[in-house]
């Protein structure tokens, strides 16, 4: 009975650290199963929706929940639990180790230095100014509201647990320092630059993942997913026409 | 001017993959797929193809080269593809709409509206078709 514990405490484990880093609705139910199977329990179920996972393993122990409450993109662990998932199946890893390697990596924060981000994003924007067909004139001004969009993004998201107003307040603020920066002379095309500038904002993970999990099957999960894409197209939207607004 | 494009896209795909937290040496591959699906996109636009098309095409490429990338490297596919189908997401269509909404020109804001969604669509559609042919070869294969 322990052991079948065990095996269902992995199993969750594993499907909180992949569903927390982004991973498709589907991939996470087939790693949970994958793992109950090598480790001798081929018939388990496991149902897992956006914010939550529901695994059950046929005739023993009880059914088991958990509540995913926050989530973000770690395409890392994503790929870290991919490789222990597969290691598990060859039989190069025993329960125990498995439980102690997710473990560990479960506390690990495995992210890039917010600086390396904010930098990222700064240089995205700049290079879909030129992508866009503008000048280079424009790469320096996109560069920057690029930047001080995402650090927005994250400051705000860090004060209020609102999504959506840190996506509209991101896009705001990269509109404001792009109307600013034209306005003293550096770049031309506004337009370009708050496109640009508002690139590193746009739900492409969201998007790709809600066509997956459609495709598979998945018609909860793909549904909410391309819900929460639209709705955070319409943040970004909105931000920036309250610009145009005041403009 | 197409040297700028690619190396733009690439950079641009690139920084996408750290944004997103790839690992360290596959972000190269993701600046690759970027680049490719790109190029695919503004060969097709400047050879007067329709931007609908050209985006189905390239997004569908993505997906291919993604599959093939995380078999390669035994990686879950999405880490190639979401950061190679940010260039093709209409953000300035977008962008346009929104700013003829504001200005209450709704006519203009719809149909680029429209236009917007219909390219969303074709970058989904060229998603499940990789997938289609995905599944239609696992399916040759184990026969």
């Amino acid at each position: 009975m322990n052991r079948i514990n065990e095996i269902a405490d992995v199993c969750l484990l594993a499907g909180k650290i992949m569903l927390q880093s982004g991973a498709e609705t589907y991939r996470v139910e087939d790693t949970m199963i994958r793992i109950a199977a090598s480790f001798g329990m081929p018939y388990s179920h496991s149902y897992v929706t956006p914010t939550g996972i529901i695994f059950a393993i046929d005739g023993a122990g009880p059914t088991k929940l958990i509540r995913i409450v926050e989530r973000s993109t770690d395409l890392q662990k994503v790929t870290i639990v991919n490789s222990i998932s597969r290691q598990i199946s060859s039989g190069e890893l025993s329960l125990a180790e498995a439980h102690e390697r997710l473990k560990q990596l479960e506390g690990k924060n495995l992210a890039y230095p917010f600086w390396m981000q904010i930098a990222a994003s700064a240089i995205a924007s700049g290079c879909f100014v030129i992508m866009f067909q503008g000048k280079w004139s424009d790469f320096l001004p996109a560069f920057v509201s690029g930047g001080i969009g995402f650090y927005g993004l994250d400051y705000v998201h860090r004060l209020v647990k609102l999504k959506f107003f840190a996506e509209f307040f991101a896009s705001f603020l990269a509109g404001i320092v792009a109307v600013l920066l034209v306005a003293i002379g550096v770049g031309n095309d506004i337009d370009k630059i708050i496109i640009g500038s508002v690139m590193p904002l746009v739900p492409g993970m969201l998007i790709t993942n809600a066509v997956r999990d459609l495709m598979a099957g998945h018609l909860v999960a793909g549904l909410s997913k391309g819900a929460e894409a639209f709705l955070t197209a319409f943040a970004i939207g909105t931000g920036m026409a309250v610009i145009f607004a005041m403009y | 001017m197409l040297i700028e494009q690619l190396v733009t896209s690439f950079i641009a795909s690139a920084a996408f993959g750290l944004i997103f937290n790839v690992p360290k040496k596959l972000l190269a591959h993701c600046g690759f797929v970027g680049m490719s699906g790109w190029f695919i996109y503004i060969l097709f636009v400047q050879y007067d193809m329709d931007s609908i098309f050209a985006t189905f095409v390239a997004a569908f490429f993505v997906a291919v080269v993604s599959q093939a990338l995380a078999r390669m490297y035994k990686t879950p596919m999405t880490i190639f593809s979401v950061s190679g189908i940010i260039p093709l997401v209409p953000g300035g269509l977008a962008y346009e709409a929104m700013r003829h909404v504001v200005v209450n020109d709704y006519n203009m804001a719809i149909q680029l509206a429209a236009k917007a969604f219909m390219i969303s669509g074709a970058i989904a559609m060229g998603l499940i078709f990789s997938e289609v042919i995905n599944q239609m070869m696992k399916t040759w294969a184990s026969r």
